[in-house]
């Protein structure tokens, strides 16, 4: 089943034409993920996924609806499709259970005794139950981006987008980080990972997508992507960063 | 100038008009800023959201209010609305004392505009981008993630708009509206000393803005600590399933 679709989009800042012609199917279940050099466009695809970046042209299709249409609800579609930012983007005023309730109390409405419920659990799915109470500040990197995952999958979504969420870590904590995702992608929860990290694109995806100049260049298994790569971008890229 | 009896003649005049420096000068002077203030920043939010607007027209209008209301003298924006607009408006039965009021406050709105529109475009970009995410309207975002981090921005330097207010309702003494320096001319017109009466209302009015200008510098200080982000207790209770 397909989940979200684009068809030919195109996304410029300035005169910087950032994506030319993206067509993509994510379906459902699938685990993607995106690699490629910096600059490249993958970041600006992710969050045209989600509208937070507006397409000059082209289509966004999500569980069969347009989002890109008139006259639709970007909030409501956002609601379903969970994201996570290289930066976290934890709200510091929120003690950590307040950051996970806030939305679905707001947006769902769900009651506080329903949200905390929620909260309790997922927090204990990443280890953080014993961090309930406290601010934000006083968690580590790798402590934030796990909250951060599960701030988003209180909403409940359909699908999740991962923009580089190791990439602002200090190295001994991206394992916890990936281990939070590996454990995600176990339940089958749809995802879409931007990453630099190769080896774990390469463990946890059913498909890799390689961005380069502003388009797909090469969309394949990981066994394909890393052992077999055809596009010579694609083959200088993997030769230095591997 | 023989400054003999200077102390003398303070405490003198001190003894004789007390009265007339605190309960009626610091009293309106007290009165006209926290009109001012209050109502200047209830207008600079509605001022700092329509220059935060979508149209480019309303963006535009608001620009040439605050630069007007910036770039001139704010003496010349009392004679406005205290000589022209009570004659533009006559079917508003107001006071003189409210006409400059309303001066103030508008000129008021100006600056705090400014401090709020920043005070929101200083916090994280990021942030609002995670409330949108989660599926949150651009005013549930501003509420609800946005104006509790910019209020931290913004509170300390309302209270320097405090100060400033303070020190140019003096201005309103030009129309001798009973505010802390007409009641320097007051007693200067009725003893006809002039060093001293000026002493003591630098004095009452540094006995005001002094220890102000520490509390906001202290309340400055703490909230650039990012860790000062204090637990709404009340409301961890509730989640808790406690009792308040």
């Amino acid at each position: 089943m397909e989940m979200i679709k684009t068809v030919d989009l195109h996304k410029s800042f300035g005169n910087l034409h950032v994506l030319t012609g993206v067509n993509q199917t994510i379906h459902k279940g699938e685990v993607v993920s995106i690699i490629g050099p910096s600059g490249g466009g993958k970041s600006t695809f992710l969050r045209c996924l989600n509208l937070l970046e507006k397409p000059e042209k082209g289509q966004i299709f999500f569980d069969g609806v347009e989002i890109t249409g008139k006259k639709v609800n970007v909030d409501k579609h956002r609601q379903k499709m969970g994201m996570v930012f290289q930066h976290f983007n934890i709200f510091p005023h929120l003690t950590v259970a307040e950051n996970v309730t806030l939305a679905p109390k707001l947006l769902k409405g769900k009651s506080e005794a329903e949200a905390d419920a929620m909260a309790k659990e997922l927090l204990t799915r990443v280890g953080l139950l014993g961090k309930y109470d406290e601010m934000p500040n006083n968690l580590s990197g790798g402590q934030k981006q796990r909250l951060a995952i599960v701030r988003a999958l209180a909403m409940e979504p359909e699908v999740m987008l991962f923009d580089e969420p190791t990439s602002a870590l200090d190295p001994e904590m991206v394992g916890e980080v990936l281990d939070v995702i590996k454990g995600l992608v176990e339940t089958g929860m749809t995802c879409v990972i931007v990453t630099h990290e190769m080896r774990f694109a390469e463990e946890v995806s059913d498909r890799v997508l390689f961005i380069a100049d502003g388009n797909i260049l090469e969309d394949g298994t990981p066994v394909d992507i890393f052992h077999n790569p055809k596009h010579p971008r694609l083959q200088d890229f993997l030769k230095k960063v591997l | 100038m023989d400054f003999s009896l200077f102390i003398p003649n303070m405490i003198k005049i001190w003894g004789q008009y007390w009265e007339v420096f605190l309960l009626t000068g610091l009293k309106n002077t007290l009165l006209l800023t926290c009109i001012s203030v209050a109502l200047g920043s209830l207008l600079g939010t509605v001022v700092a959201m329509l220059k935060m607007s979508k149209w480019k027209p309303v963006r535009f209008l608001i620009s040439i209010y605050i630069e007007v209301l910036r770039g001139t003298p704010i003496l010349l924006q009392l004679y406005v609305f205290y000589f022209v607009l009570p004659n533009v408006f006559t079917f508003l039965k107001l006071s003189q004392f409210m006409w400059v009021a309303i001066a103030l406050c508008v000129n008021s709105s100006a600056y705090v505009s400014e401090v709020i529109r920043s005070g929101i475009q200083a916090v994280d970009k990021g942030q609002m981008e995670a409330a949108r995410s989660l599926g949150m309207n651009e005013g549930q975002a501003m509420m609800k993630i946005i104006l509790p981090q910019a209020i931290r921005n913004i509170l300390p330097a309302l209270g320097n708009e405090f100060i400033m207010m303070l020190k140019e309702t003096s201005l309103a003494s030009t129309f001798f509206l009973g505010d802390l320096m007409t009641s320097y001319a007051i007693v200067k017109g009725a003893t006809y000393l002039t060093l001293e009466p000026m002493t003591i209302v630098a004095i009452i009015y540094l006995c005001v803005t002094f220890p102000l200008s520490k509390v906001v510098a202290r309340y400055e200080k703490k909230m650039a600590n990012p860790n000062s982000y204090k637990k709404h207790d009340h409301k961890r209770k509730i989640m808790q399933g406690g009792k308040i």
